[in-house]
């Protein structure tokens, strides 16, 4: 099935690799204003936006007459693609794992995904320890293999996670998440705070360890370099700056304590995620130059979620914080469209700085701001293309390019589904041609 | 009558001398697989090693003879992974892990370790690398060969003279032995290599390693930062040991770990690949901690993408042959994934398409201990499109040259060890027979095969679960 869909993408592939050119658009840049216009593609960058451009030649002309581009959706906070549990849970300091080592490029939810124009997705650990895994960004190129989803050159990152999770993941009778057999601290919001800092102490002195090492190597010597910590390593690079820190956090408090951590350890919190308390703590969140993404309107599965408001994105970017909308979620991700449109609703969002919340936002929020996110010259041209205005109920992505190639398109996608249809039904049939016959009188016959 | 001769005859050979020091067997079609075939000819054996062999020799004075007209010899069938030998490793019964319902989880590793752990088992839960989880890398097999696992008998009457057994328990399992299934008396004069590499698991396979508490890891990328963690720490220990040898003077002593000596003794390892996702990740892995890796698994290795990259490292894999089998009375509601279709569909064509492509490969039982299973599961990767003589190199010569003793198994030569089959009719065939085994030149008949049907936890069909 995945083989003949590849197959006629390969065939597309020529068409889109080189110069293409969107037509009759309405483009909406996110950041240069919207207009009527073309979007030129050159070698996968976007060459040229305007109402009038140089036509290259032997350029593809994709006709959006009556249609909508936007720049492709960012997920700031996903768990898709991931082979095996999304939590090592085991330990309550998980920073030695890594998505990177267990992506999944066949998972079906990139395609979805896909469908509903998300081109980029941050790809995170699960929640249930204090520090878990690194995480990374990851481009929703369906059809190549692992290393060919990373989004090169984007900062890695790692998850800390606050509160109810943590908590309970090592609480035998805590519920979902819990573990099973063993009891693992924390079990108190302290003692999420003593499990982050403690680690974040021993990464000081394993750094102090391999800067002295460093020392010596550099005046001449010949030292046994320390044991090298994959636990640490991720944690010293937070330290030194090269990591981004993505929390998971819910209560005003936590997120305070969390910006305060951070703050005596040097180094900075990149995003707060969920953060459904976030408009309790805008201005320290904005003080503190920490990035939000959060849920529209999505509270209430659990205690530490009650206290939560639709106007949190809103309230939170009025005080000057990079908000992010997120889905933690592979069906939430095929329409943060619209997800961005509720916070035209609440909170009396323009259209641009709702859409900006999937697409520069948390381009900003992930550092890669300066390759996606908006539709600009010079960035990669990651587009997704509407039927009807993207930020509404109806509007459905008709097509997704991703460095320029056509990696969704909603017509041979349908016009595609007979065929896989019978080609499914065929091994059904042939499997139930080469079933053995039931052994005679074993079962009653009615 | 003139059937009745050669019959008697081996009657004669097995019943008055069991194991006669020098033996010849005459006008035997000879499929060396390392030369071409003989049509008839003469296989001489003295003192357990393969003499001579081709067309017109002189039978040594003194040596048993026996005619092998209207029979077929072959070299000694070799299971390139098996846990055989060790008894506490035989698969359940019944309900063993069939390999056609995964989908999108990783697969957990084929069937030798689907069963109980054993070994001392320590019951707190590891909370990290340093506790060494499910890790007993210093193991040898070959240590833990017992002649009385009943599987010798089964596996060699479907023609296997050699398993490589490994200690498949854990993350580091131990090292794998070369094994001939000889009835010995002691379980040493059955090993023929002692080391060939680390069995490595990337799962507990459901709670199969229960024994070793659960804890640190538990999400397949836990198990990777251990593994990865685990050559780290033994790259270091090197350093300090070395260190310390040099000038154990005013240096502090290095701790012994028993972990790191077993994965540092490992001249390879065996990693499990099922899916296409699987052996990219682990082909990388294996490169990153510059192992030679041989994969084991290899489901979905029929997948057009499998091959090119399997070529592009070079490293040899190990095909199980316990294929994905048809869910036996299927829920027509439930519904069925492409690739499970697929897999059941294409899996057995797996060997032919490696074949083809020149990826090194051996087939495996993968927990199919019965001759008829074993041999059912060979042939439907012929139905598949491997050629016979390819099916007989992979399951003779090519895990030898895998586990680099091609020098004195795996073929028919003069000089090599003297693991034969015997045969009525082509091996893999419905209704072939074998006649006689000869591990190490000893003279084995095959178990009388039970009764259709029956068997300890034969199923009808090979591999079927739940």
């Amino acid at each position: 099935m995945r083989k003949s869909w590849i197959v006629a993408l390969a065939a597309l592939a020529p068409l889109y690799a080189q110069n293409i050119v969107i037509q009759n658009a309405t483009i909406m840049t996110v950041t240069k204003g919207t207009l009527q216009g073309s979007v030129v593609i050159k070698d996968g960058k976007i060459a040229e936006v305007g109402e009038k451009v140089m036509m290259p030649q032997n350029a593809t002309v994709i006709d959006a007459g009556g249609q909508y581009v936007i720049p492709g959706i960012i997920d700031c906070h996903s768990h898709i693609a991931v082979d095996g549990n999304v939590n090592e849970g085991s330990v309550s300091v998980s920073s030695m794992v890594n998505i990177k080592d267990v992506i999944n490029p066949e998972d079906i939810a990139i395609y979805r995904a896909l469908a509903g124009g998300v081109t980029t997705a941050n790809i995170l650990h699960g929640s249930a320890n204090p520090i878990g895994g690194q995480t990374l960004v990851l481009k929703m190129r369906w059809g190549k293999d692992a290393q060919g989803m990373i989004f090169e050159g984007a900062m890695p990152g790692i998850k800390f996670a606050l509160g109810e999770n943590p908590k309970r993941s090592g609480n035998p009778q805590g519920g979902r998440g819990a573990t099973q057999t063993a009891a693992r601290y924390p079990a108190t919001r302290m003692g999420v705070e003593d499990t982050i800092r403690e680690a974040l102490n021993e990464a000081k002195d394993y750094k102090a360890e391999w800067d002295e090492y460093g020392a010596k190597v550099a005046r001449g010597e010949h030292p046994i370099p320390p044991r090298k910590d994959l636990k640490l390593e991720p944690l010293k690079e937070v330290l030194e700056g090269k990591r981004y820190v993505h929390a998971h956090c819910y209560r005003e408090d936590e997120i305070l304590m969390l910006l305060r951590v951070a703050d005596d350890y040097g180094f900075k919190i990149r995003t707060l995620q969920h953060v459904l308390e976030g408009y309790k703590v805008a201005e320290e969140i904005a003080a503190s130059g920490t990035g939000a993404s959060t849920f529209s309107d999505w509270w209430a599965y659990k205690i530490e979620a009650y206290d939560a408001i639709p106007y949190n994105a809103a309230l939170m970017q009025k005080k000057g914080i990079v908000v992010s909308l997120n889905s933690d979620d592979e069906e939430l991700m095929r329409h943060l469209n619209t997800e961005a449109a509720k916070a035209m609703k609440y909170g009396g969002m323009n259209e641009t700085d709702a859409l900006a919340m999937v697409t520069i936002n948390p381009a900003k929020q992930l550092g890669i701001d300066g390759r996606v996110g908006s539709i600009e010259a010079g960035k990669d041209a990651d587009l997704a293309i509407y039927d009807k205005y993207p930020l509404s109920d109806y509007a459905k992505v008709q097509k997704v390019l991703i460095d320029g190639q056509l990696y969704f398109d909603r017509d041979s996608d349908v016009s595609g589904r007979p065929a896989k249809a019978l080609e499914k039904q065929k091994l059904i049939e042939k499997e139930k041609q080469s079933q053995p016959k039931p052994a005679g009188g074993r079962r009653p016959v009615e | 009558m003139r059937k009745l001769v050669p019959a008697l005859l081996l009657l004669c050979a097995w019943a008055i001398a069991e194991n006669p020091r020098t033996l010849a067997i005459r006008n035997a079609k000879i499929v060396t697989v390392s030369g071409p075939v003989i049509d008839k000819g003469t296989v001489v054996v003295r003192n357990g090693l393969i003499e001579a062999v081709g067309e017109n020799l002189a039978v040594p004075a003194g040596a048993w003879v026996i005619d092998g007209e209207g029979m077929t010899v072959y070299p000694g069938l070799i299971d390139s992974l098996s846990t055989v030998g060790i008894p506490s490793l035989a698969p359940p019964p019944a309900g063993r892990g069939g390999r056609g319902q995964t989908t999108t989880t990783p697969a957990p590793p084929p069937s030798p370790a689907t069963a109980p752990a054993t070994a001392a088992a320590p019951v707190t839960p590891a909370k990290g690398p340093e506790d060494r989880p499910a890790t007993t890398s210093w193991i040898l097999a070959a240590n833990e060969i017992d002649p009385s696992d009943h599987r010798i008998e089964s596996v060699r009457s479907a023609g296997f003279t050699t398993t490589v057994t490994f200690p498949a328990r854990a993350i580091f399992g131990g090292q794998g032995s070369i094994i001939d299934l000889a009835s010995a008396e002691r379980a040493g004069e059955m090993v023929v290599v002692p080391a060939v590499g680390q069995y490595l698991a990337v799962s507990r396979g459901g709670g199969m390693f229960g024994g070793f508490g659960a804890g640190f890891p538990n999400a397949l990328m836990g198990y990777i930062a251990y593994i990865r963690q685990i050559y780290l720490d033994a790259e270091h220990y090197k350093l300090l040991k070395e260190a310390y040898a040099h000038s154990p003077r005013g240096m502090e002593r290095p701790p012994y770990d028993r972990a790191l000596e077993g994965v540092l003794e490992s001249k390879r390892i065996l990693l499990p690949a099922n899916r296409v996702v699987e052996m990219d990740r682990m082909l990388r892995f294996a490169a990153e901690l510059q192992q030679p890796v041989i994969l084991y698994g290899m489901r979905e290795a029929y997948r057009p993408e499998a091959a090119p990259l399997l070529k592009k490292y070079g490293s040899p894999v190990l095909v199980s042959m316990h294929w994905s089998e048809a869910p036996r009375d299927p829920d027509p509601e439930a519904y069925r994934t492409m690739r499970s279709l697929e897999n059941i569909d294409q899996g057995p064509a797996a060997p032919g398409l490696l074949q083809k492509a020149g990826v090194p490969f051996a087939l495996y039982s993968d927990g199919l201990d019965q001759p008829r299973e074993l041999q059912r599961a060979v042939k439907k990767a012929i139905d598949a499109g491997l050629a016979r003589q390819d099916a007989i190199r992979a399951l003779t010569l090519s895990p030898a040259e895998i586990y680099g003793v091609a020098d004195r198994m795996g073929s028919i030569e003069a000089g090599k060890i003297a693991n034969l089959v015997v045969t009525k009719g082509d091996l893999f065939d419905d209704h072939t027979q074998i006649e006689m085994i000869f591990v190490d030149g000893k003279q084995y008949k095959p178990a009388p095969e039970p009764p259709a049907g029956g068997g300890r936890g034969a199923t009808e069909e090979p591999g079927v679960s739940q």
